[in-house]
Parts: structure tokens; C-alpha cells; sequence
């Protein structure tokens, strides 16, 4: 019985973590190249109704999740232009998208709103998926759990092995260099940021599509804001943007068992449903608490613009 | 760069044309103003149905806003209905009630009511339904239809609303299944689908195979559909979102109630009112049962709903014994109104803790 809740807890941490990291790791890109883009609520929220209704005519998720991913390209490539191109506010314009996304998904989500779609089965990985107390929790998933592992190790790769990741971060750290040896700095930030944006529809897709198959206005619930705040305080790190994630998830799990068990803990739920947040942020700050490391891993240039010279 | 400023100011221009053009008013129109989109199931969505009904039955023009802020803003929009010359305007969310009153002092001659508040005014009348009462038969329900009996209920904030919801519903359970427990898990927010489905998956893994919500989205049905147990709706009949799962749902029912404050303020009769009204007017009702409700229980259950109308039968008769063992309420006694707005505990059979 222990085993098994502990097991349960496991479980759902993963699936509540998962849209965190794939969202969180999209930005991290555009982050480390220098683009801040503060929209991922709103690129969630049109990837999550994209997918949705997608998924909903066509009845496959896959080309649901395609849609959503699609969605959120669309949403960053308009910030790309903006910030990239016109030189507009980052911070504004970040703002203005998650704005917009938010409202044109609750638009466009009217007539979905009665819809519901069946529930994608989880993939069982034969074996694995056997193991005591882990197997289950993380060898019989969604798909997007295993997709946002594979992400997460193909960008260790790409950031710290490829030579292409080297100069995505060179372009973060100092674009008038990266520039002045010939790499076009304007159209990696293209690149990194329509990246963002694509991960971001497949955060959104995730919520829509497997974690809760249905579209309501607001679904998105703050989930992008938390993959932000998780990029910043992982101090640019992929490894501790998954930590952050799954310990995020976690709490909040884990606040749910203690409130619905017989445990005789007098904490006020208002407290216990910030837990979460309180833990991510300070467990996350003590493991960056040595500044050089974080001047070290945070991108200089980001939020600047940059206009190439000739 | 200076053609497109122009041209985006122009579309402004029309825009805001249009959306003038579209708040123009007949004389005697109805405002009514909604807290969330009306969306296809909950809250506002029972609210909507009963303003349709208020059409269909008296011929008046009625007009909403939907997803108004419980703040400045809905000041903003409750007098902009008085000013252009409602005469009767429902505010349909706990928030709004110093606003309306604020307004309701600025326009006498408009008929001002507000649903779930306390506060009346001269010309503010208030409006809420006995939700408890449904919550009491769906507890009856679960509490013969457990197997593990471990019932799950996901809630949202500790206000004496939540929890006269929480209590009917495991006395309801207790008065047929003295080993019926309650799980309770607070999401501290009305609305966000992903926690509701959480909570409603914890819930599961605790062992309930009976969960409710008091929240605004229909997750923790379809999570229950998923997960093999048995839900029950509130606000509406969510049965379309878990068709196995949904055993039927507490339904809010607003339309007659609307109605007739309208054909009061047109005959001139209207004086502001406190009307806490259930299954006598009603405004409280059950969804249709579904087919896993044996048939003596569904037999049973519509027994109850006769004495519940014919007042023959309340939720919080005596004894009523809290969750430490005190007796609130003696045996022969039925908790009063005021006692039941001031509910802050839960009661014996619930075994998760108050969580303040």
C-alpha cells in the first residue's frame, strides 16, 4: 500500500511536471540566444485550442499536438517580427502576445467548449514498466513525457556538445561579436525564438489534449508564467529547469495527499497550494546561490536588441 | 510607418462604432452581469438559462457581460446598465455586492438584486439557493453506492457555502452508511482544470470511488469517467462529460425566480427581498439519474425530493455532530439560517482536517 501511493505521487508528478519542462526548455533556447519572450502563456493557450481542435475533427492527437506546435510558431513568429526585425520592447511585446494569446484562444474556443475528446492510453514500455514502485510511474506515460526526456538530453547536447548550440550561446553573451565573425546573429534569434514558440504549442497541446482532454477558456492556469520564473531561477540550466519542474509538480502532489489523507497537519490550504511555489523558488535559488556560476550561465545580451551594423 | 498608425486607428474608429452601435437598449431591458464566460456547463452558465427563460416567458430584452472582474470594473459595468436605463439588474457573483450597492444608492428607481450576498439596500434585493440540499441526496446516493466507502470531494475555498455542501453530502452518506468517510481536498482557486483533475486523481488513489467538486469545471467528472468510479455534477448536469461515471448532479435553477422579480418591478409590486430559496421554489434540483442508481435507490431518492419540497425533511436535522464529537445541533432541532452561514467545521465522518 505504501509503495503504491508513493508510486501514485510519482506518477503524477511526472504529468504534472511535463508541460513545465517542455515549455520551460523551448524558452531556455530563446533565452540563451537573448530573446526574452514573455508570452508563453498565450502561445500554451493557442497551442492548447489549436490542438484541441485539431484533434477534435481530424480524432488524431498527433496531428492535434502537430497543430498545437504549429500555433505556437505562428504566435512567436509575430513577437519575432516585432522584437527581431522592428526592434520593439521585448518585455512589452512579451507581455502584449501572452495578452493577445489568452484572449484569441477563449475566441476561437467558443464552439469547443461543449467538445470533449477521449483519452490518449499512455505508452507501456514493455519490462521497465514493470519495476517496483518507478516502473509504472515512469515507464507507462504519454508519449510527451518520453518526448520531453528526449528533449531535455538532446539539448544538453545541443548547448554544451554542437558546435551550433556554441554559438546560440555566443549570440546570447555578446551579438555585436557573434556578428562582427560573421554569424547572422538576427536570424538564429529567429530561429531560437520560433523554437520557443514551438514548445510552448506542444506545452499548450499537452494540457488539452492528454492532461485534462477538454478546452476551457483560461486552461492554461499561470503554467506558462511558471515555465518562465523556472527558466530564470534554473539559471539557465536545463538540468535544474527539470528539477524545478518535477519538484514543482511534486509539491503540489504531494500537498494534495496530505489534504485529502487523515495525517492531523494544521497548515492552512492557502499555504499548502503555495508550497509549491514557495519550494521551487527557494531550492532553486540555494543550488544557483554562487553568482559566478550565474553570471556564467546567464545570457548577457538577453532582452537587448540588436541592430547589426551593415 | 506612419500609413500603418493611421490604418490601425481607423480600425479603432470602427471597431468602437461597432461596439456602440451594439450596446444600444429597448426601454425596458434586463442587465445581467456574469463573473466567468457562460461557456457550455457551471455557474454562469445556469444563470444564462434562466435569463433565456426570462425572455421566453415575459417578452423583455435582456442584455450580459460576461467575465466581469469582481472589482472596479464591475462597478464600472453595473452602472452603465443603470445609466442607460435597465430596469432591473441581477449581479450574479458574491464579489460584486458593495459595488451594486454603491450603484443601487445612485439610481432609486432601477430594481438592483444580488445573488449570494448579504447586504440588501432600498432598492437591492439578494438571492440565493439552499445548493446543501442536493448536496444531501447526492450524499445518500454515494453513501448506499460505495464499495470502499471512502467518497472524494474536491472544494474550493473554506466559505460557508463549500462547507454546508461538504457536510449535507456526508450526512446524506452517514444516514444510510454509518462507515462512509469523506476525503476532502481544497484547490484554492474556482477554476483551473488541471488542479480540480488532480485532486479528483489523488482523491482516487485514496481510495474514494464516489468524488464531487465544488469548482467551476467539469475535470473531476471526467476524471472519474477515466478512472473507472462514479462522480456526481454540480451547478449542471455534466453527465454529456462522463456518461458512465455521472450519476446525476445538483443543478441550479434561477429562471422562475428571475421571472418573477420582473413581473413584480413591471406591476410596480417589487420591494427588495431576502429569498434563500431550494427544492419549495424549485431552484435546487437533481439531474436526471443515471441507469446505475438501482431502481429502489432512484425510488428512495425521489421520496426524499418530496420531503424535501413539502419541507418535511432537512439536511441539517439534529443531531448534527461535528467532526471532534460536539453535538451542534440536539437531537428534534433543525439548524437555523443563521447557523448555517456561519458553518466553519466539517462534520463527523469527514476525516481529512479544516484547513484553518
Amino acid at each position: 500500500m505504501e509503495t503504491s501511493i508513493l508510486g501514485s505521487i510519482l506518477f503524477a508528478t511526472i504529468v504534472a511536471g511535463t508541460p513545465l519542462i517542455i515549455v520551460a526548455l523551448g524558452q531556455l533556447i530563446a533565452e540563451k540566444a537573448g530573446v526574452l519572450n514573455l508570452g508563453a502563456e498565450g502561445m500554451m493557450a493557442m497551442g492548447a485550442i489549436a490542438a484541441f481542435a485539431v484533434t477534435l475533427h481530424s480524432g488524431n492527437p498527433w496531428l492535434g499536438v502537430l497543430a498545437g506546435m504549429l500555433a505556437g510558431v505562428a504566435m512567436s513568429f509575430i513577437f519575432a517580427v516585432v522584437v527581431l526585425t522592428l526592434m520593439g520592447n521585448q518585455v512589452a511585446s512579451g507581455l502584449a502576445l501572452s495578452i493577445l494569446g489568452v484572449g484569441l484562444s477563449a475566441f476561437i474556443g467558443k464552439p469547443y467548449e461543449s467538445e470533449i475528446l477521449p483519452t490518449v492510453s499512455a505508452i507501456r514500455i514493455p519490462l521497465l514498466a514493470d519495476l517496483p514502485v518507478i516502473g509504472n510511474a515512469l515507464f507507462n506515460q504519454q508519449a510527451l513525457v518520453y518526448f520531453s526526456w528526449a528533449l531535455f538530453a538532446g539539448m544538453v547536447w545541443f548547448l554544451y556538445r554542437s558546435r551550433a548550440g556554441l554559438v546560440l550561446r555566443a549570440i546570447g553573451e555578446s551579438p555585436s561579436a557573434a556578428h562582427s565573425i560573421g554569424f547572422p546573429v538576427i536570424r538564429i534569434r529567429y530561429l531560437a525564438t520560433l523554437f520557443g514558440g514551438a514548445m510552448a504549442g506542444i506545452g499548450g497541446a499537452f494540457l488539452s489534449v492528454f492532461y485534462t482532454p477538454l478546452w476551457v477558456e483560461g486552461m492554461v492556469s499561470g503554467r506558462g508564467w511558471i515555465a518562465i520564473a523556472l527558466v530564470v531561477f534554473a539559471t539557465w540550466r536545463p538540468f535544474r529547469v527539470l528539477v524545478g519542474a518535477y519538484l514543482f509538480g511534486g509539491v503540489m502532489v504531494a500537498q494534495l495527499f496530505v489534504q485529502g489523507s487523515d495525517l492531523d497537519i494544521n497548515i492552512p490550504s492557502q499555504l499548502l497550494s503555495a508550497l509549491p511555489y514557495l519550494a521551487t523558488i527557494i531550492v532553486l535559488v540555494i543550488i544557483s546561490r554562487d553568482r559566478n556560476t550565474v553570471r556564467l550561465n546567464a545570457p548577457v545580451s538577453l532582452g537587448q536588441p540588436y541592430r547589426p551594423e551593415a | 510607418m506612419r500609413f500603418t498608425k493611421i490604418t490601425i486607428r481607423k480600425l479603432a474608429l470602427v471597431l468602437l462604432a461597432g461596439a456602440l452601435s451594439g450596446t444600444s437598449f429597448a426601454a425596458d431591458n434586463v442587465g445581467f452581469v456574469y463573473v466567468s464566460p457562460i461557456g457550455d456547463a457551471g455557474w454562469t452558465y445556469q444563470h444564462n438559462l434562466g435569463r433565456l427563460q426570462l425572455e421566453k416567458e415575459t417578452g423583455v430584452t435582456t442584455s450580459y457581460v460576461e467575465n466581469v472582474a469582481e472589482g472596479a470594473d464591475a462597478e464600472r459595468v453595473i452602472r452603465e446598465m443603470a445609466k442607460r436605463g435597465d430596469k432591473v439588474i441581477f449581479a450574479t457573483s458574491f464579489g460584486y455586492m458593495n459595488y451594486m450597492l454603491k450603484v443601487s444608492k445612485s439610481f432609486p428607481q432601477t430594481a438592483f438584486v444580488h445573488v449570494t450576498g448579504y447586504k440588501m439596500g432600498k432598492n437591492m434585493g439578494l438571492v440565493n439557493a439552499r445548493f446543501y440540499e442536493g448536496r444531501y441526496l447526492t450524499g445518500v446516493i454515494a453513501g448506499e453506492m460505495t464499495q470502499s466507502n471512502v467518497l472524494g470531494y474536491v472544494a474550493a475555498f473554506p466559505i460557508p457555502e463549500v462547507l454546508q455542501g461538504i457536510n449535507a453530502f456526508i450526512k446524506g452518506a452517514r444516514s444510510v452508511n454509518p462507515k462512509a468517510e469523506l476525503r476532502v481536498i481544497w484547490v484554492n482557486s474556482w477554476y483551473d482544470p488541471g488542479k480540480e483533475r488532480q485532486a479528483a486523481m489523488t482523491l482516487i488513489s485514496q481510495g474514494a470511488d464516489m468524488v464531487t467538486h465544488h469548482t467551476d469545471s467539469t475535470a473531476v467528472v471526467q476524471a472519474a469517467e477515466e478512472e473507472g468510479v462514479y462522480a456526481f455534477g454540480y451547478h449542471s448536469d455534466m453527465s454529456k462529460y462522463g456518461p458512465r461515471a455521472h450519476l446525476t448532479a445538483t443543478t441550479h435553477h434561477w429562471g422562475d425566480y428571475y421571472v418573477q422579480t420582473v413581473k413584480e418591478v413591471q406591476a410596480g409590486s417589487w420591494t427588495p427581498s431576502s429569498v434563500w430559496g431550494g427544492y419549495p421554489r424549485g431552484m435546487i434540483k437533481l439531474a436526471p439519474l443515471n441507469d446505475a442508481i438501482p431502481a429502489e435507490l432512484q425510488a428512495r431518492i425521489h421520496d426524499l425530493e418530496k420531503q424535501l419540497t413539502e419541507r418535511k425533511l432537512h439536511p441539517f436535522a439534529g443531531p448534527v455532530i461535528d467532526q471532534a464529537g460536539k453535538t451542534i445541533v440536539p437531537a428534534g432541532k433543525n439548524m437555523s439560517d443563521d447557523e448555517l452561514n456561519k458553518m466553519n467545521y466539517y462534520l463527523q465522518g469527514v476525516v481529512s482536517k479544516i484547513p484553518n
